[in-house]
């Protein structure tokens, strides 16, 4: 039976960077990984030989930089590269490219409205407005509203005065954009369904509601909030794969004396006299600690992985009213070659660009429709991207590796479980969408690793194939996440901690929970804080 | 020609019960209204000889009592009918009543029966905060006054004082939509139906729609400000416009129906008359409006009279409706199995399961009219007799979803969605299409017509979040005066908004009172 100071559950990008600071403050750690290998969702493997296989999440723009300088991801092998613009294809033969160049953006835009040209700028002010307001609070914890602590208490009131620092008008347009849906905010701004729907396309990613749902106005922003070299809103490719970032992570938190332990499956948390202990594998082997911080979703830590015990009545029910639908799935496609788009010389700087073919929200509006009836999308939302345009290293030279995220896939069909009859079916609504605009494509697929909700689950322990590891609505963000009144990454036992991305500040690659939680850790040890503060914004 | 103080746009409810209110407090008022009739949405018309239905609201629920006591409406001839309980129609026969805390019939198991008067409570104390946001204006965040920041203090004693677990609850209920809120509480499909269905009534939202929750409060307040629960209004609800008239011009206000205002004038920066159909001028220190925003600033004013940014935000203001109405003259008393005649009397709603209302919602957004539809029936010839000629009915509903506009136009469509309601009414009530008299189908477009409604959307512009509360109708524009001098709003699009509440037409009287505008 061996000691640790601190244990971490799950060697995903977030438990990786939670056990990198406790590690940097001298804690003797083990991050514990079910699998064999480490990242979760944040990895990259060689499915076949010379492809890399980037099969869950697949470019990034949320992780902090603060992180990356502090933990000194560069010099452990992560180099982001950014990528730049987007194209929608258009049913008619048409489409719309989302030029990184404001000017030529400008002009792509006015071809289709001049109208819309011109609201463009007003449109991004706008949103940047609410993505500097965010971005302070990435790297801190939330102040919790129901309580009276000084520190809380001081917290909320300097979130106040941010917020009333807007003024009035401006305000309350804050309070209508974290309420209102990303289709209302859109048709403020523009007429054009094809510009709508490019732009919408980041309001419903990884998230069970429409373009026309409330709250999907926040998930927006949420994909705009990041950036890659000080560029807001930017995303780019980890080069070598999204594992990449979790390799990086690893060294970092083995340069500080930090240890991962593979195939280690955590069946229960050890909870003595209402203070964590350790945990206890399936293969019965225990490690003890009087840290154990869970980077599973809240699903998971509280209802599989404590002893119900061990929980007070109001978490456990918290944890099962805890939403965490799983809305999407995934592709990824080894290329024999680089497939041809409709209109789009192969030459082209938008064949690294990630590619949409929705034309319309009504579209996207009725791709969620198939997902509320159980089944997926018959026409559904796919963000595609062919890595290896930017990242040769991801195939082999001369052919192509393609990754296709898809919204809409439900975690179950009708009510029951995936067969693989519904597998191939939905794979195949997949390759018909892309076919559409490439007619070689079908030709040059090697192979096609297909992931549904069912897949990602199993694989990666996200419930319900959940990408953010709960879902993005305000009854689940800041001092909402996971629970009210438990957003501070403490759990309700002594000595257990969550830093999992069903904590604030969310989903997506950011390791800003993994850090967040290790200040508070520190924190309550007495120990020298660690982790750094957020940058503030030019 | 008499000076008026104020000119008060529109002889609606929210209109009436304000120029009542500064007609009381001594000013010199003056409602005037295009239609023949008053009351706007509260009215009562035939539909064929002898029979008369309540064209528009059918439900007086959250009326606020304190209106009816200050303004004397029972002495004007107010009179309400029985309290009604909800029977929720099951197709299998075995109907569900819902009935204050008691739950009976349809297999109703005893966990979802312990559960709902605890729900119900806590949806009160909610309710009960949302009070005090209610009655008066809402209250600016930056540049609050006294009077705002007594608000915001109440309500944030209000937080603190309901308890850790009940804050914790509403900070994570208020945003949500009314479907998970439903299936965390309750097993029964057609109980999570017929209570979600409170929550979408005159939105253009589905039970899956976060902040579908609010609406739910917003509706569940009127058992805080209407104390007898849902009840109809004797001889239909044109009666209630009617007593609110008759009050109105016992205060001293001069009520002048059809006679619409054509234009409001401005002058410089300050608006100063309205322009009447027949051509005059009536010069006025305000002009109040109980039109909805964007017939008012749109319309009535015009944009070349707002600044860019204003002119944005009347033009974003969102009016989509999904409700319609079915009426039905019938030459007797439908029969619905199971059901005896008091049953009959009450409020009957179909609406199988939540999954079916998110059905019924689904084409509208496409504007395509849907084979399934929910409906929120009322057969008020039954305790009203006067109604419909001797051994007679009438029957309304509440119809949710239709389009605003389908592909191809109402002129298309009317007769096949009829048709179909009534349809799917027979599955239900057997040999009803037989008893079938008369038979009309109002949509969205009928009601923007009738009563000017933009949108034919019953409150005046959706009541979502975003539009709610101090967004109400758009920031600039709230606490009932606007961006522009001399020109308030006192309808269901300010604060707190639609149904026959009476809250904005009195909290607007208040405040332009204690403005001073009209000294």
């Amino acid at each position: 039976m061996k000691q640790y100071d601190a244990i971490v559950i799950g060697a995903g990008h977030n438990g990786l960077t939670n056990g990198a600071y406790l590690a940097k403050a001298g804690l003797n750690v083990a991050v514990l990984e079910r699998n064999p290998y480490i990242g979760g969702a944040t990895v990259s493997r060689e499915l076949h030989k010379g492809w890399y296989y980037s099969n869950c999440s697949y470019v990034s723009s949320l992780l902090r930089p603060e992180i990356t300088r502090d933990l000194e991801l560069p010099r452990h092998g992560l180099q982001v590269v950014p990528f730049g613009g987007g194209t929608t294809f258009m049913r008619n033969g048409d489409h719309f490219h989302n030029f990184a160049d404001h000017d030529r953006l400008y002009r792509e835009m006015a071809r289709h409205s001049k109208r819309d040209a011109n609201a463009y700028d007003r449109y991004a002010a706008d949103t940047s407005l609410q993505t500097k307001l965010i971005r302070p609070y990435l790297m801190r914890t939330p102040p919790d509203p129901t309580s009276m602590k000084p520190r809380d208490l001081a917290d909320l009131l300097e979130f106040a005065r941010s917020f009333m620092a807007l003024g009035e008008e401006k305000l309350l347009d804050t309070i209508k954009f974290w309420t209102g849906s990303v289709g209302d905010y859109l048709d403020q701004y523009f007429e054009t369904d094809v510009i709508k729907a490019h732009i919408a396309g980041s309001g419903i990613i990884g998230t069970a509601l429409g373009v026309y749902s409330p709250g999907t106005a926040y998930v927006l922003l949420h994909h705009y909030m990041g950036d890659v070299d000080g560029n807001v809103g930017a995303w780019g490719f980890a080069r070598g794969g999204m594992g990449a970032i979790a390799n990086s992570l690893s060294k970092a938190l083995q340069s500080y004396g930090g240890e991962i332990i593979c195939d280690a499956d955590v069946d229960e948390i050890i909870v003595r006299n209402g203070r964590a202990k350790g945990v206890a594998l399936k293969d019965g082997t225990e490690y003890r600690a009087d840290i154990v911080v869970s980077n599973l979703d809240p699903k998971r830590t509280f209802l599989d992985i404590t002893n119900p015990k061990d929980l007070p009545e109001d978490v456990l029910k918290k944890a099962r009213n805890f939403k965490i639908r799983g809305s999407s799935g995934k592709l990824n496609i080894a290329l024999d070659g680089l497939p041809t788009f409709n209109g789009i010389d192969p030459r082209s700087r938008m064949m690294g660009g990630e590619m949409h073919f929705s034309d319309t929200m009504a579209r996207q509006e009725r791709a969620y429709d198939d997902w509320k009836n159980g089944t997926w999308s018959k026409d559904p939302y796919l963000d595609m991207l062919i890595p290896s345009m930017t990242d040769p290293t991801m195939a082999p030279p001369g052919k192509h590796m393609m990754s296709v995220f898809v919204q809409y896939a439900p975690p179950k069909i009708d009510g029951r479980e995936w067969t693989d009859e519904d597998k191939d079916g939905f794979e195949k609504s997949v390759l018909d969408q892309i076919s559409n605009y490439s007619p070689n494509f079908r030709d040059l697929i090697l192979h096609c690793e297909t992931r549904t909700p069912r897949e990602i689950e199993a694989e990666v322990g996200l419930t319900e194939g959940n990408i953010f590891m709960g879902e993005l609505t305000f009854d689940q963000l800041l001092f909402n996440r996971p629970f009210p009144g438990y957003s501070q990454y403490r759990a309700p036992i002594k000595g257990m901690y969550m830093c999992s991305s069903g904590t604030h500040p969310g989903g997506g690659v950011m390791a800003a929970p993994g850090a967040n939680a290790a200040r508070e850790i520190l924190s309550d040890l007495k120990r020298p804080n660690t982790v750094p503060g957020g940058y503030a914004d030019d | 020609m008499t000076d008026y103080d104020a000119v008060i746009i529109g002889a609606g409810h929210n209109g009436l019960i304000c120029g009542a209110y500064l007609a009381k407090a001594g000013k010199q008022v003056l409602v005037v209204d295009g239609r023949d009739q008053p009351g706007g949405c509260a009215s009562t018309r035939e539909l064929a000889a002898g029979f008369h239905i309540s064209d528009c609201a059918q439900w007086l629920y959250q009326f606020d009592d304190d209106i009816v006591r200050d303004l004397g409406l029972q002495a004007a001839g107010l009179t309400v009918g029985r309290a009604k309980h909800t029977v929720a129609l099951q197709s299998d026969g075995d109907h569900l009543s819902i009935d204050g805390d008691l739950l009976r019939g349809a297999g109703i198991e005893a966990k979802d029966q312990a559960a709902y008067p605890l729900f119900r409570q806590q949806m009160n104390v909610f309710a009960k905060l949302m009070l005090k946001l209610y009655r008066g204006r809402a209250p600016k965040l930056v540049e609050a006054n006294w009077t705002d920041r007594l608000t915001l203090m109440k309500l944030g004693l209000g937080l603190k004082l309901m308890g850790k677990g009940n804050m914790q609850d509403l900070m994570r209920l208020v945003l949500i939509n009314i479907y998970d809120v439903m299936n965390e509480n309750f097993d029964h499909q057609g109980l999570k139906a017929a209570l979600a269905l409170d929550a979408i009534t005159g939105t253009g939202m589905g039970p899956r729609s976060p902040n579908t929750v609010f609406t739910y409060l917003h509706r569940a307040l009127g058992h805080q400000l209407q104390a007898s629960g849902v009840v109809q209004v004797m001889g239909g609800m044109g009666a209630l416009g009617e007593s609110l008239k008759s009050a109105a011009e016992a205060s001293g206000a001069t009520v002048r129906m059809g006679c619409r205002v054509e234009q409001i004038v401005k002058e410089g920066d300050r608006v100063c008359g309205v322009v009447l159909a027949d051509g005059s001028t009536v010069p006025t220190k305000a002009v109040v409006s109980s039109a909805d925003p964007t017939t008012t600033f749109a319309d009535l004013l015009g944009y070349q009279h707002l600044e860019t940014g204003m002119a944005r935000r009347v033009a974003q203001y969102r009016t989509r409706s999904g409700t319609a109405k079915l009426h039905l003259a019938l030459s007797g008393l439908p029969t619905v199995t199971g059901l005896d005649n008091d049953a009959l009397s009450q409020r009957l709603v179909i609406a199988p399961s939540m999954e079916s209302i998110e059905l019924a919602w689904n084409p509208i957004k496409y504007a395509e009219c849907g084979h399934h539809h929910i409906f929120d029936i009322s057969i008020p010839s039954i305790e009203d007799p006067s109604l419909a000629p001797n051994g007679q009915h009438v029957l309304t509903a509440l119809i949710h979803y239709l389009p605003y506009e389908p592909q191809g136009g109402w002129d298309a469509h009317r007769q096949t969605v009829l048709d179909n309601l009534i349809e799917q009414l027979e599955a239900y009530a057997p040999g009803l299409k037989a008893q079938i008299v008369a038979s009309e189908l109002l949509v969205p477009p009928d009601f923007e017509a009738a009563y000017g409604m933009k949108g034919g959307n019953w409150h005046h512009g959706e009541l979502s979040i975003d539009q709610a509360l101090m967004m109400r109708p758009f920031p600039g524009s709230s606490q009932y005066s606007t961006a522009v001098p001399g020109l308030f709003l006192c309808g269901a699009g300010a604060h707190p908004g639609g149904s026959l509440m009476g809250l904005p037409g009195r909290n607007a009287a208040r405040e332009i009172l204690k403005q001073g505008v009209l000294a």
